[in-house]
């Protein structure tokens, strides 16, 4: 199982673009807990409060980062095999149904 | 069904008649489901427990939908949202965005390390990260521990919707109750016989009842009640009104400059321990590669989406003059979602509300029972009585394993107050979350000592459990809620986050003696590699059995 690579190392990843994805996902977190910002009545949309229509815009706020972050993720460190040679049997893994 | 006893309420029969089809549906369908995907042997914990590790995006998506979001969540939000206002309720909807990110983060790498060693459990995962069976049991029995009362509260909410439908009144024991055996037997069956399987197939069809019904209601409702504006104005003036026991105002419209931390605590505690619930973890661990966990994690949020409207129908039920009465007359706000179908719905279409929630309870009760049957036999049975179990032994006790567990919470719903069984719910969630140091730190890093995340995790559990016994109110000498004074802040904060630093704190410090003291560290079973494998990737071959398989060791 230790051919070309140690597996006992970590795979190497472009870290910018890592570094990118944890912002990605950060931002929602920090918005979302950060509550004064959005504890408010005002401005109203079709008669419900800023603070729930806010919550529910993040939602697909949130939804958009984690699947950015995803496309980055996987740009960032492509997998590396831990066969060596050519993979006894190639499953298509990263693309489910 | 059966012939309910005489009620002034009455049983609405086509409802009932709506749910009894859709509920053989779904138990015709959990048989069948054994035959999904079938594979040569059903006989491991791999395919009984975990579904064959084979489900992709969507039945992942399904799946792990129909198990976090539970009937008890669909009871309980609007509820509290009804009784309590938006710090109770709404939180619902921060939790159930942040949890996502989160995951994103550290479940690949859990599902990774899970692959290449096959583990089954967490707790499987922290005994192979840091050689250590306590560290592991106290996983595996916090998981079983904090289970078994979410596998009570299903029951709670099929029990609000046949009261609501008018069966199980006070008045003859056994009709009262029998409704919840039969649902409850058929259940139990099914699991056995097709393991994970029967609630990924039942999955679709509570999902798609869920998602109809809240979209139907959502549209058509607050046109009846005078609409949006008016719904808020209903609710804030609700809030507003003192309550006659304490004085103070009912609840929340919305959360105050007091009020913050309480409400980004409960949603970051309740996130960070969402997936650290043995049913979060089988679901995810049902995923045939390390990347369905990630796409899930982007598309998972549909149903907070949901959840958001649903949570707002307790609003709605606030203007539609709601009164949630139970069978026995007195006021429940738990049957607020129910009530509010059946009185503005037509029979039929309550039917359908009413099996979306019945259905939804089946589904996570399901899935939980396997969680604790896997847990309980990988890190309890042959860890510590029978080292050499062969898989077909192990299938065998799981499955064993998952009817007690029902059947000890079908027992706790019946006999014991409804009131222990949300008491224990609560202190789950905080029990659970001192699991996350020993695993979560654990997929990243070997600095913490496993005696040190030992003593964190045991004085998390006894910080938290007594924090929260000491919670009272005007109408509860304990257990009254969730949130108690956070140390040092002066600030109202959900008990599991602060018991969660607690339980940091002790490790770290406890940590650096170990070291200093050169008290010995445990073998890694694992490589870095290991936490980016993926579905092509081979297996680590398992340990040979021992030979002494056959006999019985103590």
């Amino acid at each position: 199982m230790t051919a070309e690579h140690d597996h006992d190392t970590t795979p190497p990843a472009n870290k910018r673009l890592l570094a990118l994805a944890v912002v990605l996902l950060l931002l929602p977190i920090v918005a979302i807990l950060w509550v004064s910002t959005y504890a408010r009545s005002g401005p109203e949309l079709g008669g419900v409060p800023f603070f729930f229509w806010y919550q529910f815009l993040w939602v697909f706020l949130c939804a958009g980062a984690t699947w950015s972050a995803y496309k980055i993720v996987l740009k960032a460190r492509p997998h590396r095999p831990m066969t060596e040679g050519p993979a006894p049997e190639v499953t298509d893994g990263g693309s489910d149904r | 069904m059966t012939t309910p006893a005489a009620s002034d309420t009455g049983v609405n029969g086509v409802a009932l008649a709506v749910l009894i089809a859709l509920f053989t549906l779904v138990t015709v369908m959990g048989f069948l489901a054994s035959r999904w995907r079938r594979a040569s042997n059903l006989q491991t914990l791999d395919e009984w427990g975990l579904g064959g590790r084979s489900f992709g995006t969507w039945v992942t998506w399904f799946l792990i939908g129909g198990d976090i979001y539970t009937a008890y969540t669909f009871i309980a939000v609007p509820a509290a949202m009804f009784a309590l206002g938006s710090v109770s309720g709404f939180f619902a909807i921060p939790y159930a965005i942040v949890v996502y990110p989160i995951i994103f983060v550290f479940m690949s790498r859990l599902w990774s390390v899970s692959h290449r060693h096959g583990y089954v459990t967490t707790a499987d995962f922290v005994g192979g990260r840091y050689g250590s069976r306590w560290l592991s049991l106290a996983m595996a029995l916090t998981g079983i521990l904090a289970t078994m009362p979410y596998i009570a509260l299903q029951l709670v909410g099929i029990q609000a919707v046949l009261e609501v439908i008018g069966i199980g009144g006070a008045d003859n024991v056994i009709a009262k109750d029998l409704p919840l055996l039969i649902a409850f037997a058929v259940l139990a069956a099914y699991t056995y016989s097709s393991g994970l399987r029967a609630p990924a197939i039942i999955a679709f069809v509570k999902d798609t009842l869920i998602y109809l019904v809240i979209i139907v209601a959502v549209i058509y409702l607050p046109s009846r009640y005078g609409g949006w504006g008016h719904i808020f104005d209903a609710a804030e003036a609700k809030m507003a009104t003192p309550n006659p026991a304490t004085g103070k105002p009912t609840g929340t419209f919305i959360p105050n400059s007091q009020q913050y931390w309480a409400y980004a605590t409960l949603a970051l505690g309740s996130a960070l321990a969402l997936f650290m619930y043995p049913h979060s973890i089988t679901a995810t661990l049902s995923s045939k590669s390390r990347n369905t966990i990630r796409r899930n994690a982007a598309i998972l949020p549909a149903y907070t989406f949901l959840l958001g409207l649903l949570a707002l129908l307790g609003w709605v039920a606030i203007a539609a003059g709601t009164k949630p009465i139970g069978l026995d007359g007195k006021p429940n706000a738990q049957l607020v979602v129910p009530q509010l179908f059946e009185d503005a719905f037509p029979a039929w279409f309550a039917g359908v509300a009413f099996s979306a929630i019945a259905i939804g309870a089946l589904v996570p009760a399901a899935i939980m029972s396997i969680a604790a049957a896997n847990l309980f036999t990988r890190n309890v049975y042959r860890e510590w009585f029978r080292p050499g179990a062969t898989p077909a032994q192990e299938a065998k006790v799981s499955k064993l394993t998952s009817l007690f567990v029902k059947f000890v919470a079908l027992i706790f719903v019946l006999t014991l107050d409804k009131q222990n069984a949300i008491n224990f719910q609560l202190l789950g969630g905080i029990w659970i979350l001192q699991t996350f140091p020993a695993i979560v730190f654990g997929l990243y890093t070997r600095w913490f000592h496993r005696w040190a995340l030992l003593a964190g995790w045991a004085v998390g559990m006894v910080y938290g459990t007594i924090a929260a016994y000491n919670v009272s109110s005007a109408t509860a000498a304990h257990f009254a809620g969730s949130l108690a004074s956070i140390p040092g802040i002066a600030q109202m904060g959900y008990i599991a986050l602060t018991a969660f630093v607690v339980n940091i704190i002790v490790a770290a410090v406890l940590t650096l003696v170990m070291r200093a003291v050169k008290a010995p560290d445990g073998v890694d079973a694992t490589i870095r590699g290991d936490y980016f494998a993926d579905a092509g990737d081979p297996r680590v071959a398992p340990l040979p059995p021992t030979p002494t398989e056959a006999t019985p060791s103590p």
